[in-house]
């Protein structure tokens, strides 16, 4: 997803990460990457002050 | 998160010309139990097929807005990338389908108590859906009853 177009859509709780298109979820075959983006992901669900963009940061 | 300025200049044009929709006022759901309680599904925008299911038709104008299911215990080896778009890099995907259908992940933060459990369906869709008339009347509502049926507490979107 896009920056821009995240900020203006305008999803409740998204996570803004760091690599190119097509790589949501950071490196192929990087499960530790992988299960961190999905833990950030989730720690947004306690968060009510919407919209929220977090921006994960390796 | 990507910049747009990283995108061809056609396709540039195209995004921010296009009228995106949005909910207003930003609709909030709250946890209705413990995380490690809850049951947990994956909706990707991927175009994701598994083995068996038909393809999406990359022809439909203004997108296909249909979307597949994958079952919790799916192989995902099996899985096929039919999305239709050149506008991504598909070469992660190809190599480890976790890149846009964390399933793998999503059964390691199950057995180590994160969240709850995995949801027995997971959802598919193909993204470039341009004309997104058909995906609010009709696809989305029956994905979300899908997993309202289900017993889904977290659902987790992840767009390509």
């Amino acid at each position: 997803m896009l920056a821009e177009v995240t900020e203006k859509v305008q999803p409740p709780r998204a996570l803004s990460v760091p690599w190119p298109l097509g790589f949501p979820l950071g490196a192929p075959g990087d499960g530790a990457l992988q299960r961190q983006v999905l833990r950030v992901l989730l720690s947004l669900l306690s968060r009510t002050d919407v919209p929220v963009l977090e921006r994960f940061s390796v | 998160m990507p910049k747009i300025d990283e995108l061809p200049l056609w396709l540039r044009a195209v995004l921010l010309a296009y009228p995106w929709r949005r909910i207003e006022p930003v609709p909030v759901a709250r946890l209705r139990k413990p995380l490690a309680q809850s049951r947990a599904a994956l909706v990707t925008t991927a175009g994701l097929v598994p083995a068996g299911a038909r393809a999406f038709d990359p022809h439909v104008r203004g997108g296909d807005t249909s979307f597949r299911v994958i079952a919790a215990d799916a192989d995902l080896a099996q899985i096929a990338d039919h999305h239709r778009s050149n506008s991504f890099d598909h070469s992660g995907i190809a190599k480890d389908r976790n890149l846009a259908l964390p399933l793998d992940r999503l059964r390691e933060l199950s057995t180590e108590g994160i969240i709850g459990e995995l949801a027995p369906r997971h959802l598919s869709f193909m993204g470039s859906i341009t004309a997104p008339g058909r995906l609010i009347r009709d696809t989305a509502p029956q994905a979300a009853t899908l997993l309202e049926e289900d017993g889904v507490d977290v659902a987790l979107l992840v767009p390509v």
